[in-house]
């Protein structure tokens, strides 16, 4: 068996200090080691976004990223998100949109819209669109998930 | 899938050498060729696991004599946002542009797009066309020894460089190009979003009273490296840039490149694809 190595980091806002083999996935840390099964395994390889998560204010693919190199950054997984105003505006706008079915890809898409919106506050539908690339739903056929962000992003316009 | 024994995490770049040269390393960056690819058996571990992330000094995009700097360590996302290389290196931005998603343009470094070698690897089809260089690292008697390669001689074969053991890639440098320079970046896949290229192709050159001086064209995924096409350039440079001319400069293009058939495209295909593409990009420079 791989080394194991003591890490710290920030997950969600508070310290969080775990043992992980070298050779494990930051998304196997998170559902396996520390039980936060919200991050999605969809395909293990990058090309579905259902792993998404936010280190140091980015979205990478936890599915990619070594856990140990988790170690000193900031960590922000769909539990942390859900729980802030705009993870809640995200998750009303998804919902009243009806874009979600089965809902797995959805804690992916949330955690990349948040990317989108801090990229472009006002994000237009091609940027939306441009910004969630990365991520695969086989329910929706995106157009209800892109409405959804859409709504998010120009509050007012929808409301109407 | 091979153990690893050791985890070290260096935060200088002096430090990285000393274990670069006590003993075999795997090196890890933004870890988005070599999760997949360990996971796959493709690339067994050394049994030290070098992850150089803390060396801040290996980030970002700086002027330096020669034209630009880019530390290894510098994401496809920085490079993006980058003001100078929007500015002064467009074709390398293009291609950033085409690069992957977001997810994976924020993991993702250059230096690991480079030392990862692939036939297909997006930024080196730019980077040729640029002229680039890259820096290698290594510890030696009297403190860090630094080697300058062209970049078209660091890559060797598919996933295979010029990169001895002990070295760390640290930076790519590349000359800014003069007033009246022009480029062109094309990456053509099934889809556009996480498709590995069926073919991407760059071309660079100053456009002088009709003539497309010090041309350069590069190609990704049409040989077992990202490759300039030497011959074709030549074409080019010895006259005024008409439909003849780029009729042989298309040729002699052909004649360089040795493309495979994968389950992306046929060698065929590929090869229409060059033919048609470059052809359309040179028809685009020589109407601009
Ligand atoms: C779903 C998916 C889509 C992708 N799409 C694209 C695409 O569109 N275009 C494209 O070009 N690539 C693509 N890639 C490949 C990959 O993302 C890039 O090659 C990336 O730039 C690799 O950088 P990294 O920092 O993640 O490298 P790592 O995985 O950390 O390292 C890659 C290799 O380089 C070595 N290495 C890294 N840094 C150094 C250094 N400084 N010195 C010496 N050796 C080093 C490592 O040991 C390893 O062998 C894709 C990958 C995935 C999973
Ligand atoms: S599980 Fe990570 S991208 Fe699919
Ligand atoms: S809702 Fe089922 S995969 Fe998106």
């Amino acid at each position: 068996m791989s080394a194991m190595l003591e890490i710290e980091f920030r997950l969600n806002g508070v310290v969080q200090r775990t043992a992980v083999a070298a050779d494990m996935s930051a998304l196997e840390m998170l559902r396996d080691v520390l039980g936060l099964t919200g991050t999605k395994y969809g395909c293990g390889e990058g090309e579905c976004g259902a792993c998404t998560i936010t280190v140091d204010g980015r979205t990478v693919n936890s599915c990619l990223m070594f856990a140990v190199d988790c170690n000193g950054r900031e960590v922000q997984t769909i539990e942390g998100l859900s729980a802030t105003p705009l993870g809640e505006r995200l998750n009303h706008s998804l919902v009243a949109h009806g874009a979600v079915q089965c809902g797995f890809c959805t804690p992916g898409f949330m955690m990349q819209a948040q990317q989108v919106l801090a990229e472009h506050p006002h994000a237009s539908r091609e940027e939306i669109q441009r910004g969630l690339e990365g991520n695969l739903c086989r329910c929706t056929g995106y157009r209800k998930i892109i409405d959804a962000v859409e709504a998010v992003a120009h509050p007012t316009a929808s409301a109407e | 899938m091979t153990e690893i024994r050791d985890y070290v995490a260096p935060r200088s770049l002096a430090d990285a050498l000393r274990v670069l040269a006590s003993g075999p390393a795997t090196v890890l960056a933004g870890g988005t060729d070599l999760m997949p690819q360990s996971r796959a058996g493709r690339v067994r571990f050394a049994p030290t696991l070098l992850n150089v992330q803390g060396i801040d000094e290996l980030r970002g995009v700086a002027r330096d004599p020669g034209g630009v700097q880019i530390g290894a360590l510098t994401t496809i996302t920085s490079l993006l946002e980058d003001p100078l290389i929007r500015d002064r290196a467009p074709v390398l931005r293009t291609a950033c542009d085409h690069f992957a998603s977001s997810q994976i343009r924020n993991a993702a470094t250059l230096g690991g797009n480079i030392c990862n070698a692939s036939p297909a690897g997006d930024t080196l089809v730019p980077l040729l066309v640029l002229g680039a260089s890259v820096v290698l690292a290594s510890a030696g008697p009297e403190g860090i020894v630094k080697r300058r390669l062209p970049l078209a001689e660091f890559l060797v074969g598919p996933g295979r460089t010029a990169r001895r053991t002990d070295e760390l890639l640290v930076a790519v440098q590349a000359p800014l190009p003069p007033a009246g320079w022009v480029d062109r970046y094309l990456k053509f896949g099934a889809r556009p979003a996480l498709d590995i290229s069926a073919i991407a192709l760059a071309v660079g050159g100053t456009l002088r009273e009709g003539r497309l001086e010090d041309a350069r064209i590069a190609f990704g995924a049409v040989a077992p490296t990202a490759i300039r096409a030497s011959e074709a350039e030549r074409v080019l440079s010895e006259g005024p840039l008409d439909r003849a001319r780029i009729d042989r400069a298309v040729e002699a293009a052909d004649a360089t490149i040795r493309p495979i058939s994968d389950v992306r495209a046929s060698d065929w295909y590929r090869r229409e694809l060059v033919h048609n593409l470059l052809r359309r990009v040179l028809n685009d420079v020589c109407d601009a």
